[in-house]
């Protein structure tokens, strides 16, 4: 597969709709590299939003359920991490992880590691700001009915997570969609390495930049043909959750 | 004449919220057995009242005995789960009627048992059990929650304008199972109502709350037939009192 083109020129219509019939050949051509590509894209995404998570959904329900005096500093930060500039997150992990920064000796720049750690930093507002908002939205009169009818703090707790549990799934959705689309941290932490950090968003900067744009209208159809697979299931999952 | 036992004995009982004193009642007692309705305007306490006999919340000052234990915080899980309320608002969980109805049965680890199909028989929903409880109509949200309540069995039942802003046949359904809850089982029955036809109808004592303060409480003839206080004769009359 030709990642390099020489032609910068696109003309018409026509051209796209080449593109899209060389993207749907590309695709079932099991082109390795590409599929090395999508790998690894679902690889620093899907870990990157699990970490977000894992430690997001828990600190949004804490935030969420207890009065915490710095609630409103926590909640503006929160706030402010969910419009982050994926490329400052970029620069402030590169900084950090370059030989000179304090953590330099990691040797994670430039490696997938890298671009999973910028990507949890854009994530993890989304995942727990978000969670905040729906567990908040749980009317309070619920809980003091659920422990009116013999509810433990503990189990009082549950009963509010899993009523707010449409608002978290669209947390972790937000957050999926916050990184799987983002280009500017994993561009500058990864380094857009063939067959090491080329992700799809990485390379169809890459082949617009260098004019081969079926290439790049290939990944872009795949990009969405994920993104658009991933929210369908994780909606499903909410319409299990819905009633 | 019943013998009245005491279940809930209060002394000197006080509640504050920040420096506001919305309740403030020299002794109370609730008797095993009984339907207590309780009646005032808004704002009279009625609420904080039964939010305490659910142990809610913890009195400010004074005692509180339950079944002849003077009760502090931490509640014993035992003892609160013996009691437990309907409020106006029917508050349901996400979920089937179904699940809902199971909800106090699944907290105490207890299997959802044969009770669940038969409470929903008894308020005339057994055909709604798998529908979605937050579509359903005000009434029948109020009586997924009165059979979400009864399922658990409990030995106090609490209810908060249960039936405010219902139409005539729920109401008449409510009262029924509630009054058949407390004769054939001995539930012990308070219920706040802005209503005084309704305590009429169901209880078999009444008292009347106002400011916090317990003016007169009495079997429901004497309360409304010959009250002692003048507040009382004027609000069974359906003046305003203050």
């Amino acid at each position: 597969m030709k990642f390099f083109s020489s032609s910068f020129i696109l003309y018409s219509m026509d051209d796209i709709f080449t593109g899209i019939a060389q993207a749907v050949q590309l695709i079932a051509s099991g082109d390795a590299a590409l599929y090395e590509i999508i790998w690894l894209t679902l690889q620093v995404t899907g870990t990157a939003l699990l970490f977000a998570t894992v430690l997001g959904v828990p600190f949004g329900a804490a935030l969420g359920l207890y009065r915490v005096r710095t609630r409103g500093l926590i909640t503006a930060l929160l706030y402010t991490g969910m419009g982050l500039p994926p490329v400052v997150v970029g620069l402030f992990v590169y900084l950090v992880l370059s030989r000179s920064g304090p953590f330099g000796s990691l040797g994670w720049l430039f490696t997938p590691s890298a671009m999973i750690a910028a990507q949890i930093i854009i994530a993890f507002p989304l995942t727990a700001g978000l969670t905040m908002t729906a567990v908040q939205s749980v009317d309070p009169a619920l809980r003091v009915q659920a422990r009116s009818l013999g509810a433990t703090r503990r189990q009082e707790i549950w009963t509010v997570l899993t009523e707010a549990r449409i608002g978290v799934i669209a947390a972790i959705v937000a957050a999926f969609g916050g990184i799987i689309s983002e280009v500017g941290a994993v561009m500058l932490v990864g380094g857009n390495i063939e067959g090491k950090t080329r992700v799809l968003t990485t390379a169809i900067v890459l082949n617009t930049r260098t004019g081969d744009f079926e290439l790049a209208i290939a990944l872009g159809l795949i990009l969405l043909t994920l993104a658009f697979f991933i929210n369908g299931a994780m909606l499903l999952l909410q319409r299990n959750a819905l009633d | 004449m019943r013998l009245a036992v005491s279940l809930y004995r209060l002394e000197n009982l006080c509640k504050s919220y920040d420096t506001r004193t919305v309740l403030d009642l020299n002794a109370l007692d609730v008797h095993e057995g009984e339907i207590l309705a309780l009646v005032g305007p808004s704002g009279a306490g009625k609420s904080t009242l039964l939010r305490l006999l659910n142990f809610l919340e913890a009195p400010t000052s004074g005692t509180l005995a339950y079944r002849g234990q003077t009760i502090a915080s931490p509640v014993p899980l035992d003892v609160r789960r013996q009691v437990t309320t309907v409020f106006q608002r029917p508050l349901l969980l996400r979920g089937s009627v179904a699940e809902n109805v199971a909800y106090g049965l699944r907290l105490r680890g207890a299997h959802v048992n044969a009770n669940v199909a038969q409470m929903l028989e008894r308020v005339g929903l057994q055909d709604m059990a798998a529908a979605p409880a937050r579509k359903l109509s005000g009434g029948e949200m109020q009586r997924v929650a009165l059979a979400r309540a009864l399922v658990i069995e409990p030995r106090v039942l609490l209810l908060d304008e249960p039936t405010a802003n219902l139409d005539p046949y729920n109401v008449t359904l409510i009262e029924e199972i509630v009054r058949e809850q407390n004769r054939a089982r001995g539930v012990t029955i308070v219920v706040v109502t802005h209503n005084i036809f309704q305590a009429k109808r169901l209880a078999h004592r009444v008292g009347l709350l106002l400011n916090g303060q317990l003016v007169e409480i009495a079997d429901t003839r004497t309360f409304f037939e010959a009250p002692q206080d003048p507040r009382t004769a004027a609000f069974v009359r359906g003046e305003l009192v203050y």
